[in-house]
């Protein structure tokens, strides 16, 4: 077993605190650290996709104690996938956060990012469903800091919305392992996984129950409706490159439920159906609520929260397949959703740091308003899913999935229809900021009466683009995102062949659950 | 006991959820700990109930209770705590910053001119 499965948890864990101790008044020797630390993640996950890619399952036994007592970290390919787009996102949006200036906003930027970082590899690496309870919280508690970063009412407001939200749904997740523990005994996920097998038909209908409570948990962190309403206002109020770090977060919750529901739930078995039967259709409905919320909003940070909401449905149709092919395009789609969801936050912020605030209105010509129109246009493409980038290849992928799904009409009619509402609402967003905004011309209007509003200052919800230290740095950082998702569709091929390949392994959950159980040799 | 100890859950859950869908932060702070007590007696319960049987491995004791959940209420309890001193933070910075301990969106969050449409 190689000793750097368990970076990705330590590594930030470590970096943080060092952050907060050491460096606390120094901005720079933080960013150096903080930047180093992402980068080093994002090579160790790397290298760990090379671990993975051999089509073993690895596993870290902590203090190398026997697997169902111990807890175990199990590296396997979505695991490894899952890191990496991590570490790659929270690079991009780090550096745009230094870019922009919004990391010298308020206190202890870097450090939470970390903590957040930590979080989210440890809910990705985890093989024990308590420790996966325990890494949600890390990653919780460490994003209610980033949410509320900057200060200011609105933000303070959402951010209450949001911690309450969440802690109901952690109530919700130790209630859920609770009735899980009492059926099983066990919280190892590989031998829950067995005993849940093992069980007969007539005495699980408290283990349905426990399954369907945590369904519900992953659909809260996933922000599927009916459970997304804590997600429009935290996102729409966050600084900018949080909001764009919080697109790994949605992806957590769906990775949960890909997890647990292939691997101790599998879908014919004692579960009959239940999950999917919910699943769906949440999916479908996430998907309309999304495309329509980004027709009907009025403000620019939520159209990119309805946006990631739209692109949750989508990934989730394929996830409730619960078939090989289902689940490729569902991780084919994972990483485009991620980086374009991503993208399309911090653009929104640039467009803030430029026009004073988020609303979508007239106002006057924007500096810069050709380049950001260009990385605007870019990630529209890619988030409705138009051709020629990789979202287009995504719903393609998912279309062709469920091709022969009994509900195969609802979903193509929802996912064509709702390509169709997002097109028309990005594209009438876009004209809005950057071409309607010629007829008012560049110099400052002076606002009307009503316009003016409430005073932005000092809780402005935007950074002021005079502010930006290297607004270079924040372009850069947008394109590079940009560009993953250009290397996603040019490399769609070799994409597709990996994400087969992680589902392959998925639905082949006997490999994992021995690779736990057996070998244990040499433990205590 | 297990009447005694259902009920207790039950109404802490009730009481909880009644709680926190209030419109006030410190109503709602209140109904967070109540449901995390409902959950940790839960929690408790789910390796199963014996009285006054020791958790650990003993010579001459033939009944044991379950250490698991034990600990695992442990960890629960440290991790909603935690989350308890956050939202009262943030739910008072709120209060300082806005005026008022409400927990909806204030009106600064509508568009600016869009009362008068």
């Amino acid at each position: 077993m190689s000793h750097l499965i368990i970076a990705p948890v330590v590594l930030p864990a470590v970096i943080g605190p060092l952050i907060i101790l050491w460096m606390r008044n120094d901005l720079l020797l933080q960013r150096v650290f903080s930047v180093a630390g992402t980068a080093l993640l994002a090579g160790v996950a790397l290298y760990l996709n090379l671990l993975a890619a051999g089509g073993e399952v690895q596993v870290y036994r902590l203090g190398n104690w026997a697997a169902p007592f111990g807890i175990v970290l199990v590296l396997d390919r979505l695991a490894a996938l899952m890191l990496l787009l991590t570490a790659a996102l929270a690079l991009a949006v780090q550096l745009y956060a230094m870019g922009s200036g919004w990391d010298r906003k308020g206190r202890h930027f870097h450090a939470l990012w970390q903590f957040q970082l930590m979080g989210v590899c440890g809910a990705f690496l985890t093989g024990d469903a308590f420790n996966l309870f325990v890494f949600f919280e890390i990653l919780l508690i460490a994003s209610y800091g980033l949410m509320i970063h900057g200060g200011g009412e609105m933000r303070l407001r959402a951010g209450v919305q949001y911690i309450a939200y969440n802690l109901a749904g952690s109530t919700l997740f130790l209630a859920a392992l609770g009735v899980l523990y009492s059926v099983t005994g066990t919280l190892n996920m590989a031998d829950m996984a067995l005993r849940v097998a093992a069980m007969p038909a007539e005495d699980t209908a408290l283990l349905r129950a426990g399954a369907v409570l945590l369904m519900l948990v992953f659909a809260v962190k996933a922000a599927l409706v009916p459970l997304h309403f804590w997600l429009p206002s935290t996102y729409a109020n966050a600084p900018g490159p949080v909001a764009a770090l919080f697109a790994i977060m949605t992806k957590v919750g769906v990775y949960g439920i890909i997890r647990f529901f292939t691997l101790v739930f599998p879908q014919d078995a004692v579960t009959q159906g239940v999950v999917t039967d919910l699943l769906l259709p949440a999916a479908l409905f996430t998907l309309a609520i999304g495309q329509i919320g980004i027709l009907g909003t009025r403000h620019l940070g939520r159209l990119a929260a309805f946006a990631a909401i739209g692109s949750i449905g989508t990934l989730m149709i394929a996830v409730a397949q619960f078939t090989p092919q289902g689940t490729a395009a569902a991780v084919y789609y994972m990483i485009h959703s991620t980086l374009a969801a991503g993208a399309l936050f911090l653009i929104v912020d640039m467009i803030g740091a430029r026009r004073g605030d988020l609303w979508l209105r007239l106002d006057r010509v924007m500096p810069g308003n050709g380049l950001v129109a260009a990385l605007y246009f870019t990630a529209a493409i890619a988030v409705v899913g138009m051709p020629p980038f990789s979202g287009f290849i995504g719903k393609l992928l998912v279309m062709q999935a469920t091709g022969a799904a009994p509900a195969m009409v609802w979903i193509w009619a929802t996912i064509l229809i709702t390509s169709l509402i997002a097109i028309y609402a990005m594209s009438r967003a876009g004209s809005i900021v950057f071409w309607k905004s010629f007829e008012l011309g560049p110099a400052p209007v002076p606002a009307p009466a009503v316009a003016a509003g409430p005073k932005l200052e000092p809780d402005e919800p935007v950074q002021d683009l005079g502010d930006a230290p290297a607004n270079w740095l924040a372009v850069a950082s947008v394109a590079l995102l940009l560009s993953g998702i250009v290397a996603l569709t040019a490399f769609a091929g070799p994409a597709m062949r990996f994400a087969e390949a992680t589902a392959a392994q998925l639905h082949d959950p006997d490999a994992y659950v021995s690779a736990v159980l057996e070998g244990q040799e040499g433990t205590k | 006991m297990e009447l005694l100890l259902s009920s207790a859950i039950g109404m802490l859950t009730a009481a909880g959820v009644y709680l926190i869908l209030r419109l006030r932060t410190f109503a709602v702070v209140l109904g967070m700990t109540m449901l995390s007590y409902a959950i940790n007696l839960f929690l408790f319960s789910t390796g199963r109930l014996v009285v006054n049987a020791p958790p650990i491995l003993q010579k001459g004791v033939e009944v044991y209770t379950d250490p698991l959940p034990q600990a695992l209420v442990l960890t629960a309890i440290v991790i909603s705590f935690g989350m308890t001193a956050v939202v009262v933070m943030m739910a008072l910075g709120a209060f300082l910053e806005g005026g008022d301990d409400r927990v909806d969106m204030p009106r600064a969050d509508r568009m600016p001119g869009d009362d008068q449409a």
